[in-house]
């Protein structure tokens, strides 16, 4: 699915990752964990492509990523459902204009559509707050919007950024629920968090592996977190 | 590229236009420019017409017609009229030549000394109406051939006096293109700078919609549509009270002179419905280049 191979990256003040290499296989489960500015957003980021690696090389659905022009970049986002740290919603729409963006950029026909919207909005419980403008969302809702938002043109590839950072523990084993729902139904996930008791909740619904950023490198975590 | 993308661009998509957020300010901005210039260009479009007309009519006329007038005692004029209209109907390349009858002369000393002129008792000049044919004739050989055997003819083909008008006709012509075209250059610049200044304050909505998959060309005709639409409707407006304006000068007339000239007359109406479909072709350009340039900044 996607591919680093001996990736670096460097912001220009030194090195923060170097020789990172790992393969996101079809249908697993990952964690992406490590303390804060590691380069956990910087890895998930050349991942689908928002930052280029300074050496070493990206493949994403076996195609270079660097080798994409723009437009070929817009198509690898529409396979890889991006849930971002903050979300980024357009403000000036409703939560349902928001979650159906990704259909609407892409050109399909929103009414074909109503019912799958409509079912997405009940998994994430956000139905009563169709109508609703993004800022008046709490944390929890945002994040299951952005969660919505990611999976609605049925991506093999789910990246989520902190998706629980803003949320209380409820709401996070909420998200993690829906998380691992998506993962039963063969999506690969990638969950960047430095939440260590929810990768414990997690390790007892589906088979998590869990990756460790430590001095600039990637290592699968051991069993004893 | 640019024929599908206008057709994009005329259809529309309405869920497109939703997602780049109402901004109030710039559309009034472009709205107001794209009206100001095309009110403004409707009159350098007048002003070219009429003053293409009236070089083209000038310069006719300068071609075609001559004045013979003949000075002589009161005894000899006829005598002597006669003689110019042999000469002139000998001459190679006259066409035709009259002499103006008593009532076309008073008509034409009316203006001056009002009607009741006793024009037979004033000793007023014989005046002969010479058309040239194609090739001319040589208007030096007919002066000496005159001189000699009507001693009292003045030939006068109107090339003093006409050329530098035709020639101020021609250069107020050229001067109202060039302001068209330096108007039309101004819209593009303004409206360069209002779609940048609209893809600036959107960049947060840019980056979203690069995020969810969206190409350079859907975020691209999100704004080239909005300001060609709106350069559209602002050049429309701005030329219909520009027509308007046209429509009250007063009518070309002969007592007017040329400056009552400066009106459209028949089909040329017609012409500053170009403006619109310009103007909006210029913002689609503009706004084209603006979008494509900045959006090739992003990552």
């Amino acid at each position: 699915m996607i591919e680093l191979d001996n990736v670096a990256y460097n912001y220009g003040g030194g090195e923060l990752l170097n020789n990172v290499s790992v393969q996101l296989s079809p249908g697993a489960f990952y964690f992406l964990t490590g303390p804060s500015g590691a380069g956990k957003t910087t890895l998930l980021k050349m991942c689908y492509g928002a930052l280029a690696p300074t050496a070493g090389q990206v493949r994403a659905f076996n195609m270079d990523v660097r080798g994409l022009d723009r437009d070929q970049m817009a198509m690898l986002r529409r396979r890889v459902g991006v849930v971002h740290q903050d979300c980024r919603f357009l403000d000036h729409l409703s939560l349902l204009e928001n979650i159906a963006l990704p259909l609407t950029v892409s050109g399909r026909d929103l009414a074909q559509e109503e019912d799958n919207l409509r079912e997405l909005l009940n998994w994430v419980g956000l139905a009563e707050r169709a109508h609703a403008l993004p800022p008046e969302l709490s944390g929890g809702e945002r994040q299951r919007a952005a969660l919505a938002r990611a999976v609605i043109l049925s991506p093999d590839v789910i990246i989520a950024d902190e998706p629980t950072g803003n949320v209380d523990w409820e709401m996070s084993q909420r998200l993690l629920r829906l998380l691992v729902e998506l993962n039963n139904m063969g999506k690969t996930i990638m969950v960047a968090t430095h939440d260590l008791p929810l990768i414990r909740a997690a390790k007892n619904q589906v088979q998590a592996r869990v990756l460790r950023i430590s001095n600039r490198q990637l290592q699968l975590a051991g069993v004893d977190l | 590229m640019i024929l599908p993308s206008l057709q994009n661009l005329i259809l529309g998509d309405a869920q497109a236009d939703r997602v780049v957020p109402p901004s109030g300010f710039t559309a009034h901005l472009t709205l107001f420019v794209s009206g100001a210039m095309a009110f403004l260009t409707v009159f350098a479009l007048a002003l070219s017409i009429a003053s293409g007309r009236l070089a083209d009519r000038w310069a006719d006329e300068l071609a075609g017609a001559a004045t013979l007038r003949i000075n002589a005692p009161a005894d000899q004029k006829v005598a002597q009229t006669e003689a110019a209209l042999a000469i002139l109907q000998q001459t190679p390349g006259v066409a035709r030549a009259r002499a103006l009858s008593r009532e076309e002369q008073v008509g034409l000393l009316t203006p001056w000394f009002g009607a009741d002129l006793p024009i037979d008792t004033l000793p007023v000049p014989q005046l002969i109406e010479v058309f040239s044919a194609d090739p001319p004739y040589d208007a030096t050989g007919l002066r000496l051939r005159l001189q000699a055997e009507v001693p009292g003819a003045v030939l006068d083909d109107h090339t003093r006096w006409r050329e530098p008008l035709v020639e101020a006709a021609r250069a107020l012509r050229l001067l109202a293109l060039i302001s068209i075209v330096l108007l039309g250059g101004a819209m593009a610049a303004m409206i360069t700078l209002a779609a940048n200044a609209a893809l600036a304050a959107n960049a947060q909505v840019i980056e979203v919609l690069r995020l969810v998959g969206a190409q350079d060309s859907y975020i691209a005709n999100a704004f080239i549509r909005r300001f060609t639409l709106r350069a559209l409707s602002g050049a429309a407006a701005g030329v219909a009270v520009g027509m308007l304006g046209v429509w009250l000068l007063p009518e070309a007339s002969e007592e007017g002179g040329f400056l009552t000239g400066l009106g459209l007359t028949g089909w040329r109406w017609l012409w500053p419905l170009v403006i619109p479909p310009l103007g909006a072709l210029v913002a689609f350009i503009a706004t084209s280049r603006a979008a494509n340039k900045r959006l090739g900044d992003l990552t």
